[in-house]
């Protein structure tokens, strides 16, 4: 199962942990890093191939799938797909109105998006964890993870884009002064000047991790999520090596497990969805 | 597990992705689905309109029906008084037009009566003149005794 790493458990785990990474080689030439020592001597100037591969694909199978349904949109009987998207973009949209109350074209939208493409990277956890991967191996390629949000860069990226979004929206409805005020003057507040200056120091820093907490644990909900399945995956499919008695129970184990992960892929799409919409609130509301 | 450029990567096709999404797939949606619920509501509306005008319909057309078997009624009503009134009256003239001829009959009876009676008045003083003055021959003289014959015949 694993190439270029023993095979050993190890190996095997550490072999499905890593990315399908391109960057420039400690010699200076650029190409594919052919172990997880050589991925990480890249440093940033690199990009995980897999993970970009996979989401950019469901994405833009989501696209498709959406436009594909959003051209035959018609005031008569919806039928078939229609009827499948259009009940997908009702219930984005329930949760959109029940949670967000300003006017804003861009968050449902942006919801719809975010719920979508988490739920498609996160189903991608319930295929076997060998099957992809050894297909690659087939092609040529070393490493393969399937799951884009098993990729800490994935759901950072995402968290960023709304983080950045949430800092725009601040910015256009409060002003830089409104927002600046809603960084320093509270949670602690006073009537005089000389207190509001004493208490800006606390107010900001506390303010501060509050609004820096967002994204990081926007993303770190769904990376530690989608990762802990993943590997509880892994784990399960090391049994498969360990004889026919081991090889059923994992066979079950892994049923079970991927049975109850369907609920946590999309929770987290779910909760993902509803955290940039709460965020995106919060940003447009002034308190 | 390195963060590195696929973080950028992630957030461009993130940014791309939503774009797409707000320009080419949310607005035809969502307003199919408005567009739909708007026909729907106006689909509903005429139907309950409908009902309504139907319900008016069907108490016009009871009332019209009503109104209807009220005026046959009356009008055979009105028919049968008029149709006794027709047989009262019938009934009356033929009982005149009966006494009218019962009378007539009566009154050309009397007179044939009176006629005949007179005749036989007539015969039976010429009869008396004639037997007397054949019993009587000379005694009794016509002329002289006209006067106390009228009497006679008046008597009779």
């Amino acid at each position: 199962m694993a190439s270029s790493e023993a095979l050993t458990t190890t190996g095997y785990i550490k072999h499905h942990l890593q990315n399908l990474t391109f960057g420039q080689h400690a010699d200076g030439t650029w190409g594919i890093a052919h172990s997880a020592a050589e991925a990480k001597a890249m440093g940033f100037w690199a990009i995980h191939l897999d993970t970009m591969f996979w989401s950019m694909l469901l994405g833009a199978l989501f696209i498709w799938v959406f436009r594909r349904a959003a051209v035959r949109a018609s005031v008569g009987t919806p039928s078939g797909l229609l009827n499948f998207v259009e009940w997908v973009v009702e219930f984005v949209d329930d949760n959109v109105r029940s949670s967000f109350s300003h006017k804003n074209d861009l968050v449902a939208p942006l919801a719809l998006t975010l719920f979508v493409w988490v739920l498609l990277m996160n189903t991608m956890d319930l295929v076997p964890v060998d099957w992809l991967p050894e297909i690659a191996k087939l092609m040529g390629i070393e490493y393969m993870k399937v799951v884009p949000t098993t990729d800490p860069n994935a759901t950072f990226g995402m968290a960023l884009g709304v983080f950045v979004l949430t800092l725009f929206y601040s910015i256009k409805v409060k002003g830089i002064g409104g927002f600046a005020a809603e960084l320093t003057m509270q949670p602690f507040q006073a009537k005089s000047p000389i207190l509001k200056v004493l208490f800006l120091p606390a107010n900001f820093f506390l303010e501060f991790v509050s609004l820096i907490s967002k994204p990081i644990s926007l993303s770190l909900r769904l990376f530690g999520n989608l990762f802990a399945g993943e590997m509880i995956f892994i784990l399960i499919a090391l049994l498969f090596s360990g004889g026919a008695v081991l090889a059923v129970a994992g066979g079950v184990l892994q049923w079970a497990w991927a049975v109850f992960h369907i609920l946590i892929v999309l929770l987290q799409a779910f909760i993902f969805m509803t955290l940039t919409i709460v965020y995106l609130e919060m940003a447009h509301s002034h308190h | 597990m390195n963060i590195n450029l696929t973080l950028i990567g992630q957030s461009v096709a993130f940014v791309v992705f939503v774009w797409f999404c707000m320009k080419l797939v949310w607005p035809p949606i969502v307003t199919a689905l408005n567009d739909r619920k708007t026909k729907i509501a106006d689909g509903l509306a005429a139907a309950e309109e409908g009902q309504q005008a139907k319900a008016k319909a069907q108490e016009h057309a009871q009332q019209v029906t009503g109104e209807a078997k009220e005026q046959a009624q009356e009008i055979i009503r009105r028919a049968e008084k008029r149709e006794a009134e027709m047989v009262e009256e019938a009934k009356g003239s033929a009982r005149t037009e009966g006494d009218r001829i019962l009378n007539a009959a009566r009154g050309e009876i009397d007179k044939e009566a009176n006629m005949a009676r007179e005749a036989l008045r007539t015969q039976v003083a010429a009869l008396a003149v004639t037997g007397a003055s054949k019993i009587l021959s000379r005694e009794v003289d016509a002329d002289a005794h006209a006067k106390m014959l009228d009497e006679l015949i008046t008597e009779l």
